[in-house]
């Protein structure tokens, strides 16, 4: 078992012979691109397929880059238990992203592929296919969709249909009816005659076969792989250095580059003395781009040293007033307008807040930009020679990235091949709506005649981040005399143009309440940052939910609980958490407990954090608990470290981090200013349970980060009586409410 | 200007400007690229390697430094017949590795620091493990160094 990059095959053949199954390869001509594109030729599409070998092993071709969390291995073991595979006869390679673009555009994608095919659409919940479609063609890996939406709904199908076709395959060779018929150790048995076919022998002629569009899949009890802690498929490699991401891409005759974009977005180039760089030793080149300067030497040192002598003048493009405290500003003047630009609720909740005998509580929270910082900086290799362009890197999504080259280079799209390689993390910094140093590698490699490794400082990672956007909100909520909350009211403000309503939406039975969205657009790039909205509004929701726990005197696990559909998914989440975190019992002087909840990708994950205030004032995280429900575990191992490094995560951007702004730039530099969690403040026990629920598979990848902040915020007020409502919470610990 | 000095085990002459970093060289003279670039202002650990057998973190080590020194990389901690070193093996145990950029230097900085102390105690492990995993992978660490040592893991298991 081992992952093989894509990348590194490119020119050489691979295995002819066997079978290719594809979930919409049934007909011949599909089939034959197919095979064309495993064989190395430049036809062939899309996604989710899979290789029966002559020599009987199975390669499946993912779609989704494996960012660390994976998504490699849990496919594998999909599609392993559903052709009775043996582990050691399975591998994964990247699908490649050139040739499964040349033959489907966007507009004629995966969904358009298979809307030819209505047996098999049909047997894909509608509301899913979209998602699948946005999945797949694309090949993003992000939204936590690997798993529950190509493993669960595209390549278990195609498995059990290949099994089958198998299984067909060999009835007709041997003359028996299929019912007689068994698959084990990559052969097709039959019990009575003693006669077996391997798979491949089988594969080419059951290739051929039209597939089942709906095939039985294995029940539970059958699984061999599923639901088991499979060691990953990726981790041999990276304890040993041999793992190969972007950075570590050498060309012959390369030179190295490294780049400084105008520090307050918006603005432009407009002057640099080149002089400085060019009399570094190593320099090469200086290169002028619209927004940015470039230094090209034959290492990153002489490249980093030229760029840092220079002195280049940029513009502000209008933006040199925007700060942190006027972004605050301009949210608490929308708000004060009373005009949302989105609204979303249930109920009257204009009279639920002003209904006679209830208690209004009201209270004002609000959120930094967070950088992703994922280890690796963006280090992308270009070569362009005869016309041809080919693009290096570990990036989220190998398609897209690909015609951001594309675009940026003004090529055709079959001039341009992207070779996706291991990504040293990603956590939405590396999907390619917002990665300028696409177009900055093309723009180099296209004007030297060398091949060219474009990568970024640390600093330039820190001041051009596409962050989780600044946001704030005012919630607003009444309390009746039962107890019980009668309206509840988010006055958010941030910039995206969804309104983040899915994120905001509250899962609390309450009669009235409404998410009202007032939309406010800075000069900075804002993405996808790890759990996306649930990031702020898990943070809102759960602690003002605990406010007003105190406020009604009740206990804040109790308070909830009695908020939540009685025997519900959200309730029982809650009910484990708590009792894995032995709620209510005894604990030590000076420390106190938080709790919150939240869902997000169709998990719903809820924590207990034990915290003390340290003598410095900062916060000290002892111990946390998390409760999950993503329906069916496929990897428990990894589904517990996806989890941990939620947590990790949630509580790092709680603790410590945040990006303001100055004059329009960005005011930290590095991981000095920038500081991300490490061991020693990182909990000594985390605890995580999986409910194990028959419930629809959600993803694991973002849901276990959200409820990190709000539940620290929630013990430090049971141990201070202080409420933070600014994350993020350094030096906070202490101030008052 | 050359200085002589070995890596693994093998003497190398590194030919840059006496300023570069260790790790440029490591990385881009001898072409060893399992030593990352994170920061390259000693913050983030991801360039750690062994120098005279202590944790250095190379960004910010000129190789001006280096003469006659002898520097082990993540490519050196296999035994020559290509064991993998016990930490090595307790990190696949543990199944550390999330994208796994950080987790040469990771390795690199627990091997010293287990070569130093033996059993590293739990504080030990966490005055000397300030390297940044941004993937959150602390506690598999912990726990991983636990092992590699003979001690008890401890509670960082869920159900699985
Ligand atoms: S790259 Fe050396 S410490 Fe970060
Ligand atoms: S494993 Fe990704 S940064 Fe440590």
């Amino acid at each position: 078992m081992g992952v093989k990059r894509r990348a590194f095959l490119i020119g050489s053949a691979l295995v002819a012979g066997g079978g290719v199954f594809g979930i919409k390869w049934a007909d011949s001509s599909a089939r034959e691109r197919a095979t064309a594109l495993t064989t190395g030729a430049k036809d062939g599409s899309f996604g989710t397929w899979i290789k029966v070998g002559e020599d009987s092993r199975i390669t499946i071709y993912t779609p989704h880059i494996d960012i660390g969390t994976g998504t490699s291995t849990a496919l594998a073991q999909m599609v392993a238990d559903e052709l009775d595979a043996d582990w050691d006869k399975v591998s994964v390679e990247s699908a490649p992203a050139e040739t499964a673009f040349a033959n489907s555009t966007l507009g004629r994608g995966f969904l358009s592929d298979m809307s030819g095919k209505p047996g098999m659409v049909a047997a894909l919940p509608e509301s899913l296919l979209s998602l699948i479609a946005r999945a797949m063609p694309l090949q993003i890996t992000g939204g936590s969709s690997a798993v529950r939406f190509t493993g669960q709904m595209g390549m278990r199908v195609v498995a059990a249909a290949a099994r089958l076709a198998l299984v067909e395959e060999a009835a007709e060779k041997l003359g028996v009816p299929t019912g007689e018929l068994t698959t084990a150790g990559h052969a097709v048995r039959h019990a009575k005659s003693g006669k077996s076919l391997s798979y491949g022998e089988l594969a080419a002629g059951a290739a051929t076969r039209t597939l089942a569009e709906t095939p039985a899949l294995k029940a539970a009890k059958d699984y061999r792989f599923i639901g088991k802690p499979v060691p990953r498929i990726d981790i041999p490699a990276k304890v040993d250095g041999t793992a190969r991401y972007g950075i570590d891409v050498n060309l012959p005759d390369m030179r190295v580059a490294t780049v400084m974009a105008a520090p307050v977005r918006g603005g432009k180039l407009e002057s640099v003395d080149e002089k400085p760089a060019l009399a570094v030793k190593g320099v090469e080149k200086v290169v002028k781009l619209d927004d940015a300067v470039a230094v090209v030497a034959t290492g990153y040192w002489p490249a980093i040293k030229g760029l840092r002598s220079l002195s280049p003048r940029f513009s502000d493009g209008g933006n040199g007033s925007i700060s942190t405290a006027s972004i605050f500003a301009a949210h608490d003047a929308l708000r004060k307008g009373g005009d949302p630009g989105s609204s979303a609720g249930e109920g009257d909740v204009e009279a639920g807040l002003a209904a006679d005998g209830t208690k209004l509580i009201e209270a004002r929270y609000q959120v930094p930009f967070l950088h992703h910082a994922p280890m690796e900086p963006f280090a992308l290799v270009a070569q362009f020679k005869d016309g041809k362009l080919d693009v290096w890197g570990g990036l989220q999504d190998p398609l897209s990235s690909k015609m951001a080259a594309v675009k940026a280079s003004g090529l055709d799209e079959d001039a341009v091949t992207f070779h996706p390689l291991v990504l040293g993390g990603g956590f939405g910094r590396k999907l390619p709506m917002y990665i300028e140093a696409i177009p900055q590698v093309v723009a180099l490699a296209m004007d030297l005649p060398h091949p060219v490794k474009l990568i970024w400082s640390r600093e330039e990672e820190v001041a051009q981040g596409a962050y989780r956007a600044q946001a704030s909100s005012v919630m607003k909520a009444a309390l009746g005399k039962d107890g019980k909350i009668v309206a509840w009211q988010n006055n958010y403000a941030q910039p995206s143009d969804d309104g983040g309503g899915a994120a905001a939406k509250l899962f609390y039975t309450i009669p009235a309440f409404a998410q009202d969205h007032y939309k406010h657009v800075s000069n900075q790039t804002v993405g996808s940052w790890r759990s996306v909205n649930a990031t702020q509004h898990g943070f809102y929701n759960e602690s003002f939910i605990d406010e007003l726990a105190y406020a009604a005197g009740a206990d804040p696990y109790q308070f909830r609980r009695a908020h939540l559909a009685e025997g519900g998914r959200h309730q029982k989440v809650l009910d484990a958490v708590a009792k894995a975190a032995g709620w209510g019992t005894p604990l030590a002087d000076g420390h106190g407990r938080g709790i919150a909840i939240v869902e997000c990708f169709g998990t719903i994950c809820a924590h207990v954090i034990e915290a003390s205030v340290k003598a410095d004032g900062s916060p000290k995280v002892h111990a946390v608990w998390a409760a999950v429900d993503c329906g069916p575990v496929v990897n428990p191992g990894n589904a517990e470290a996806q989890v941990m490094g939620g947590i990790v995560m949630g509580l790092s951007a709680a603790i410590g981090e945040a990006i303001t702004l100055d004059k329009g730039a960005v005011q930290q530099t590095s991981f000095g200013d920038y500081p991300i969690l490490k061991m020693a403040d990182s909990p000594p026990t985390v605890r995580i349970e999986f409910l194990n629920s028959d419930a629809e598979m959600g993803g694991l990848g973002e849901p276990g980060l959200p409820p990190a902040a709000p539940a620290l915020a929630n013990a430090l007020f049971a141990v201070t009586g202080m409420r933070i409502r600014s994350l993020p919470l350094l030096n906070q610990a202490g101030a008052k409410a | 200007m050359t200085i002589a000095a070995s890596v693994n085990g093998k003497a190398v002459t590194f030919e840059g400007e006496g300023d570069t970093p260790l790790l440029w060289a490591i990385r881009e003279e001898l072409g060893l690229t399992g030593t990352k670039f994170g920061c390259g202002i000693a913050a983030c650990g991801a360039c750690t390697v062994h120098i005279d057998g202590e944790a250095v973190r190379s960004c910010s080590m000129p190789i001006e430094m280096v003469a006659g020194k002898a520097i082990r990389t993540i490519e050196g901690l296999k035994k020559p017949d290509g064991t993998l070193h016990a930490v090595q093996q307790a990190w696949i145990a543990a199944q550390v590795p999330q994208c796994g950029y950080c987790q040469s230097g990771q390795i690199m900085a627990a091997v010293a620091l287990i070569e130093r102390t033996g059993q590293p105690s739990d504080a030990q492990v966490d005055e000397a493990m300030t390297n940044i995993c941004r993937c959150g992978t602390y506690p598999r660490i912990r726990e991983a160094i636990r092992t590699a040592t003979g001690q008890a893991a401890i509670a960082v298991q869920g159900d699985a």
